[in-house]
């Protein structure tokens, strides 16, 4: 296939038959003062060799994980991935693949879909999971759109120990809904259940909580649940690490309604922050509720197992402007790179990983909280985040570790106010015990 | 087909009076061209219905539509064997009612079409 779509015959041939003696004549509609004269402003052309090393000199000011040693998280998660991920997913045939409207020619990529639906129903205890969304914070307003739609309700609450930037896109998604968003007041870095149940009246459709949540601490989901369903309300759960899953309890064991979170810990990269990787997981009472594809398996004439795209009736293309949601795709290549990443690692690897990333996280954060001026923000059980204060402002103390090649945590003042000596610290299994000592030696030398 | 004693809306409902409550429907036109239902989402008892306004949803195949009220009023019955078994909208659309009304205003009925009015209708969208 070419990739030059007409050559100068045939255009001298259209020109003709319709009319006109050169391109710019088709352009002779817009005005001359913002019509662009001459030609764009670039450097000449290099030959490869040139531009192969000019491109490596720009992509090499980039700081990466490869060469700083990470101990930020806050939403995206430097993970090992195994050589298995890159070797399967990108295969051209998956590489390239286009939406499998046309399940004839697409058993490969839906099976795939299928595959990665089934791991996070398995991962979350839920019943039924989408082909994927954007990402978690997208996911997430998609849930509270949701919830308004099942409940017939108007307002979401949501405790600000979520994700500051999941609030802020729940916001944007439900300014033109109809829909009130309020913020649940998080205390000691957890969402209070009692302060919750004040809160929660006839008219709330959703209580949207996080866990681990974005302090890293463990929620009391059980609790959170009983208490919004007294209500009438459904319980959001976001999870922005969903390794976790291989060690706390799943959504779906504490009564959860919809599941929602980030993909991007499940064998993607850190990838500049995008394209991540959105989940959404729910009850299979309320599946027609649900936004976005879904893949099924079926049997053809024959009884011979076939996947297809089913429930389409809920979608754009079909539903207009009654549909459950507005998206029209999906996130497939980073669905089947999670795919590939937990079928990599199975039930026990998963485990194994979630372990590791307790572990060596409880171990920072012992190790930094016992430094001079350093104290743990809350006490609330964590998972491989936690936040500590500081005797120096956070983004000083960044600063300062770049120079040793460690990028450090998130300085949290930007988004909380009375936090300013808060630094939200990451430990995944990547980290060795060597770097966790050498960040805390780093720590006590800045003093 | 489409029996004299019913109300017949534009949007292809069936209204049957029974005394002083109305029960609703799908006309066999509107189940033949949906094909296959698959689900039927009904509102639940005591709920307040208007007329001609969204009062649930019918899922086939290849389709979704809104279920029209051809009267407004309060739900007293809903069919629950719907639930189970969507596809008897198919078999028997008369037999397959939805919901059962009780109506504030059983005037309302007089804008709706009788079968014959409704057999003109749709023998033009046939067309």
């Amino acid at each position: 296939m070419k990739y030059i779509p007409v050559t100068p015959p045939e255009r001298e041939r259209m020109l003709r038959s319709i009319g006109v003696r050169a391109v710019d004549d088709l352009f002779r509609d817009i005005p001359d003062d913002v019509r662009l004269r001459g030609p764009l402003d670039l450097p000449p052309a290099l030959p490869d060799p040139d531009l192969l090393a000019h491109v490596r000199g720009l992509a090499g000011r980039n700081a990466d994980c490869d060469r700083l040693t990470c101990f930020l998280g806050a939403g995206a998660y430097d993970h090992f991935v195994p050589s298995t991920v890159p070797h399967l997913a990108l295969k051209p045939e998956f590489l390239t693949a286009y939406t499998p409207y046309q399940a004839e020619l697409m058993q490969g990529e839906l099976q795939a879909l299928w595959e990665y639906q089934s791991l996070m129903c398995e991962l979350t205890a839920m019943d039924v999971a989408n082909a994927s969304m954007y990402d978690g914070a997208s996911a997430t307003g998609e849930a509270a759109h949701m919830a308004a739609d099942l409940t017939r309700r108007t307002r979401v609450l949501v405790s600000t120990a979520v994700h500051p930037e999941y609030r802020q896109v729940l916001r944007t998604y439900t300014s033109h809904l109809r829909i009130a968003v309020e913020d649940l007041p998080a205390q000691n870095g957890v969402t209070p259940p009692e302060a919750a149940e004040r809160a929660l009246g006839d008219d709330v459709a959703a209580l949207i909580i996080q866990s681990p949540n974005f302090f890293g601490c463990l929620e009391d989901g059980q609790a959170l649940a009983k208490i919004a369903h007294t209500r009438g309300a459904l319980l959001v759960v976001a999870i922005a690490d969903p390794i976790s899953l291989g060690l706390v309890r799943p959504p779906g064991e504490y009564d959860a309604d919809i599941v929602t979170g980030e993909g991007q810990a499940l064998g993607n990269a850190l990838n500049f922050g995008g394209p991540y990787l959105g989940m959404i997981a729910t009850r299979e009472s309320f599946v027609r509720r649900l936004p976005g594809r879904l893949a099924g398996r079926t049997v053809d004439t024959e009884g011979r197992p076939g996947y297809v795209l089913t429930l389409q009736t809920r979608e754009q293309h079909i539903r207009r402007a009654k549909a459950t949601s507005n998206i029209c795709t999906n996130e497939a290549l980073n669905a089947l790179i999670a795919a590939v990443y937990l079928s990599t690692l199975g039930r026990r690897g998963i485990q194994d990983v979630a372990e590791l990333n307790a572990r060596k996280a409880h171990y920072a954060r012992e190790r930094i909280a016992a430094l001079p001026g350093y104290r743990l923000a809350f006490a609330a059980p964590a998972f491989n985040e936690f936040v500590v204060r500081c005797p120096l402002p956070p983004e000083e103390i960044n600063r300062r570790l770049l120079g040793d090649q460690i990028l450090g945590g998130l300085p949290l003042g930007r988004f909380y106010p009375d936090l300013r000596d808060g630094w939200l610290v990451c430990v995944t299994e990547t980290r060795t015990r060597a770097e966790i000592d050498r960040l805390v030696g780093c720590l006590e030398a800045l003093q | 087909m489409y029996p004299k004693d019913l109300r017949y809306s534009k949007e292809h409902e069936w209204a049957k009076v029974e005394g002083r409550r109305v029960r609703v429907g799908i006309t066999p036109f509107a189940a033949d061209r949906l094909s296959d239902v698959v689900y039927v989402e009904l509102p639940k008892v005591g709920a307040d219905v208007a007329f001609m306004q969204p009062f649930g949803v019918v899922e086939s195949v290849k389709a979704v539509s809104d279920l029209y009220s051809p009267v407004s009023g309060k739900v007293s019955e809903v069919n629950e064997a719907l639930r189970d078994r969507p596809e008897i909208i198919n078999t028997d659309p008369y037999g397959a009612w939805m919901i059962v009304v009780e109506p504030r205003d059983v005037g309302e009925l007089k804008q709706l079409m009788d079968a014959d009015a409704y057999l003109a209708l749709i023998g033009e969208q046939r067309s």
